[in-house]
């Protein structure tokens, strides 16, 4: 298969928070459960700890797409730190939005650790629906796969070492 | 086809640059007068709420940004039909005579003034604030630094901030002076009229009492006979915040009076593709090209424009100079680009006499400087006059009051076609049969330095040196000559 | 001894860091006795031919304002970043590409086409400024602009960074001061890639406004509202960019009555300018539904023009993906 027949595979960066959603990730991987292979996941302790920083550095880096995921409202481990996460997905949309980023490029997904098969599915909703929307080619020349230790240093704030693969 | 280049023109806003065609009698075939550079301001104002247009168009010029401040805040109250109190309108004209007083004080000690004081003959290491300074006492130096401080004052003291005033908002301002800082602003007004009568006292007896200069100034290579366009009050007389917009022809009579929103009207925009900055021209006398005359739609907005198309100035003393200006250059209009250096002055007395007027006015200090606006904002136009010409601000927004589309026509924009007019004919005058002289040098740059281009820094500076390089191709673009000064 | 060589530059930028410069009024004469002027083009007439001619390394200092809006502009950044010792982003501009970066929100075409098409312009042939244009006389051109506005670290080496819009005079005088106890030798200059000539923290630091809990059930606009001179704005539901802002301006805006717009540029360690107040704002509606948080967000009439007003260019994102798509040809 040539470049242009691939279908074109979104890479999605996923930002889960330690007691929930990174747990039900975690679930459906034990639980054999498969699911789309797109997304990169970060584990955050705690939705609230999502900067939007972030997000503009995953896009910015060339990511299709950003995922955010915690604990559903009133679940909180840190009682309410995920309202902070609902707000700043609503007017972060809003800024990606003018600046024409399809408001179908992030989203924002509530799971609790039980709810492995869930998130798998709208993981799997995602991506296609993310490849649908084609890619971002917000840098054309760095149309990559973000090795995973890229990502980490985004989270870290430290200079990733290997260069990005093509 | 001979080709002179002069590259670059310092002391315009931006960038410019200017090309020299000579005919094979080497005489001056054509000249271009280019602008290389675009920011976009029509469009990216677009999408952003109106009350922040007083604010994102004050970085369209550093030097004037109160006068974008005031023309988008006058076209803001458009939009949203809101009457400012006239304690607003008050301080608002307050804070923009003084900042007049002191834009037309760097030009004219700074920049435009020294080619008239020392003379297009004096050598050019002379022709520079220095050699003001000594030709007419080493306390000026001083006196201009205290005036540019004490505009500065006023300016922040009513817009908050030094540079690009942050105070006006739709319906008046967010503050307003306390009577401790109107006693200061009247007594930094008192000084202002004093150091504007010395300056004028200055020009008259530096420059008009010359011959040399007087000739200088009435001669015919500067001379252009356009219309004229300027702002008007109820009694037209010359007010730079409000009024109406007054074009005179070529022959001093009125041509046509207009309100701000009507514009579009009257004025259009000639486009040529050499160039980023299009030629404004009146719509119903029409494009003739580059031309003088009654019938070519060309018009000049500058201190003299305003002067002309008015019927005289609203303060006093300013009102004399204004009649001796006229008596002087034998009556109304004066065609003499090099008498806007003059005309200048006198604009400067009157925003010195017009500061302290608004002043010492009783409702200056009253709480009431905002109305807040109710109607639903739809279109606004706001026109003032910046020092270097008629400014107009035109906003469309949406029900919420952001932007939809914008149209911007700026002060020097105005003058474009008469600066590149101006060239023409410096540079024909001067170059015949293939020769140039180094009277070419100085003269190009007395030419559109008269317009003081955009930017207050029209000229010469602390060296003293005017470093300008003159390369002449011959038709196979081979190098035949190269006039230099003061480049190595 | 000859003294040590001084530049100001202007690229895409509007005036206003030059006049900044001379309201430092009597200490302009300290600059002029300490430095040698060679080139700044406001107020004298040195070419560019006279800075090509310089060695390499011989302007001592360079206050380079404006940002890369064409090709001339990153032209002269690059000459003088050879004949330069110490080059200065100096204002919003150079530092984060200030209000004309704006223009990224949009593709080059639509910025030229919008100026091209006004009400008032009479463009019958539907012309646009040609780079390259054969005039009867001979070829005449003019700078191509660049996809996107840059700032002056995205094309050249910076050593120093000065931020706002413009830098004020007082902190002019201080750098100039400090600038010339280091020649002196009586003071040493911060390491390479500080920022001079502001304060580390926020504008909400100068700010002398007081400042309670932040419960936000709704947005205004300034003008909608006889603002209390004494509290801070955003309490009151104006969207003030202080909290992110760095300080160093004396809160000039809020202290007059108007909400802060970010002209001094991110305060320190803020990665991104629009996402620390995107994070600032977020936590301060007073709201746990959805619903309720997308109402009181449509006060925010503009909010990425609100968070990158000076900052979009030098932000993570740069500008739009229309702008980014004309850049890279996709």
């Amino acid at each position: 298969m040539t470049e242009e027949t691939k279908p074109f595979e979104p890479v999605i960066i996923g930002f889960t928070c330690n007691w929930c959603s990174y747990r039900a990730a975690d679930m459906a991987g034990i639980a054999r459960m498969k699911y789309a292979p797109n997304v990169r996941l970060t584990r955050l302790m705690c939705s609230g700890r999502l900067d939007p920083t972030f997000v503009f550095k995953a896009f910015a880096g060339g990511a299709d797409a950003v995922l955010i995921s915690g604990c559903h409202p009133g679940d909180c481990h840190y009682v309410n730190q995920n309202y902070k996460a609902m707000r700043r997905y609503h007017l972060m949309k809003r800024v990606l939005v003018q600046m024409g980023i399809e408001p179908g490029r992030l989203k924002l997904l509530w799971a609790s650790a039980a709810e492995g098969q869930i998130f798998a599915n709208e993981i799997n909703k995602f991506v296609e629906e993310v490849r649908a929307l084609g890619p971002l080619n917000w840098n054309a020349d760095r149309r990559p796969q973000i090795a995973d230790h890229v990502l980490l240093s985004v989270v870290n704030g430290q200079p990733a070492e290997a260069e990005v693969k093509a | 086809m001979q080709r002179i280049t002069i590259d670059p023109i310092t002391r315009l806003e931006g960038h410019g640059k200017i090309e020299i065609f000579l005919n094979e009698e080497g005489n001056v075939a054509n000249t271009y007068f280019q602008i290389p550079e675009l920011r976009g301001f029509e469009r990216f104002v677009v999408g952003r709420p109106i009350e922040e247009m007083a604010l994102i168009t004050n970085r369209i010029c550093g030097v004037c940004p109160e006068a974008h401040h005031m023309a988008a805040a006058k076209a803001a109250d458009a939009v949203y039909k809101v009457e400012v109190p006239p304690t607003g309108k008050k301080l608002r004209e307050l804070l923009y005579s003084a900042f007049y007083a002191t834009d037309h004080t760097t030009h004219f000690y700074a920049l435009g003034g020294p080619d008239f004081i020392m003379g297009p003959d004096a050598p050019v290491a002379e022709r520079n604030i220095l050699g003001v300074i000594h030709k007419v006492g080493l306390e000026i130096g001083g006196k201009v630094i205290q005036m540019r401080k004490y505009g500065h004052t006023v300016v922040e003291m009513i817009g908050g901030r030094k540079v690009h005033p942050c105070t006006s908002i739709p319906g008046g301002l967010t503050k307003g002076i306390t009577e401790e800082q109107r006693k200061e602003i009247e007594e930094m007004g008192h000084w202002a009229i004093e150091f504007a009568q010395f300056s004028l006292k200055a020009f008259n007896d530096i420059v008009l009492s010359n011959k040399t200069y007087l000739d200088l100034i009435v001669g015919d290579v500067y001379t252009h006979k356009t219309y004229y366009m300027g702002l008007v009050d109820a009694n037209n007389k010359v007010n730079f915040y409000d009024g109406k917009v007054r074009v005179v022809g070529p022959n001093g009579k009125e041509f046509v009076k207009y309100e701000p929103k009507d514009y579009v009207n009257h004025i259009a925009e000639h486009v040529e593709p050499w160039t980023y900055l299009k030629f404004p021209y009146l719509k119903n006398v029409g494009w003739k090209g580059f031309v003088d005359g009654k019938d070519s739609g060309v018009y000049m907005a500058t201190p003299l424009s305003r002067l002309n198309a008015s019927d005289g100035m609203a303060t006093p003393r300013a009102q004399e100079e204004y009649d001796k200006f006229y008596k002087t250059l034998g009556g109304k209009p004066v065609h003499q680009r090099l008498a806007i250096h003059w005309a200048r002055l006198i604009e400067l007395l009157y925003a010195a006499e017009r500061w302290v007027e608004l002043a010492t006015d009783p409702e200056i200090t009253s709480p009431n400087f905002h109305t807040i606006p109710t109607a639903t904002p739809t279109e606004g136009v706001g026109i003032v006059e910046a020092p270097r010409g008629t400014l107009t601000h035109h906003y469309w927004t949406d029900e919420r009051g952001v932007v939809t589309k914008a149209n911007l026509i700026v002060g020097t924009t105005n003058n474009y076609a008469p600066i590149q007019m101006s060239t023409t004919k410096a540079a024909q005058s001067l170059i015949k049969g293939g020769k140039v002289n180094e009277g070419l040098l100085n003269m190009v740059e007395m030419a559109f330095r008269a317009y003081d281009p955009c930017f207050g820094c029209a000229t010469h500076s602390l060296p003293g040196q005017m470093p300008l390089e003159i390369t002449i191709h011959n038709a196979d673009g081979e190098v035949v000559d190269v006039l230099k000064q003061f480049v190595d | 001894m000859s003294k040590p060589k001084f530049a100001m530059y202007w690229a895409a930028s509007c005036g206003g860091c030059e006049i900044s410069v001379l309201n430092i009024h009597e200490k302009i004469l300290d600059v002029d006795a300490n430095f040698e002027v060679v080139f700044w083009p406001v107020a004298m007439d040195a070419k560019y031919k006279d800075v090509e001619a310089m060695e390499d390394g011989s302007i001592t200092l360079c206050l380079f304002n404006g940002g890369m809006r064409n090709d001339e502009n990153e032209h002269i950044a690059k000459l003088l970043r050879r004949k330069s010792k110490i080059m200065v982003a100096f204002g919003s501009c150079a530092c984060e590409g200030c209000i004309p970066g704006l223009g990224n929100f949009s593709t080059v075409d639509q910025l030229i086409d919008t100026a091209f098409t006004t009400l008032s312009t009479d463009n019958p042939k539907n012309l646009r400024p040609q780079t390259s244009y054969d005039a009867p006389e001979g070829a005449l051109h003019i700078p191509t602009m660049n996809p996107m506005l840059k700032t002056l670290d995205q094309v050249v080496d910076v050593d120093y960074y000065m931020p706002g819009c413009p830098p004020e005079s007082h902190q002019i005088t201080a750098v100039v001061e400090l600038v010339i106890a280091a020649l002196q030798g009586s003071a040493q200059l911060p390491p390479k890639g500080a920022t001079i000539g502001a304060g580390n923290s926020t504008v909400c630091d100068e700010c002398t406004r007081k400042r309670n809990e932040k419960l936000i059930k709704a947005f205004g606009r300034i003008q909608f509202t006889h603002t209390d001179p004494e509290l801070c704005l955003l309490e009151q539901g104006i969207p003030c960019n202080g909290l992110a802002t760095r300080s160093g301006c004396n809160a000039r805006c809020p202290s007059a009555g108007a909400q802060c717009i970010g002209c001094y540029g991110p305060a320190e360690g803020v990665v991104d300018y629009g996402a620390r107040l995107i994070s600032a704002f977020a936590s301060v509606i007073d709201s746990e539904k959805p619903e309720e948080i997308d109402q009181i967000l449509d006060g925010l009439v503009d909010p990425a023009g609100q968070f990158y007003r000076f900052n979009l260019a030098g932000s993570l994102l740069r500008g739009s993906k229309s702008a980014h798509h004309q850049s890279n040809g996709s």
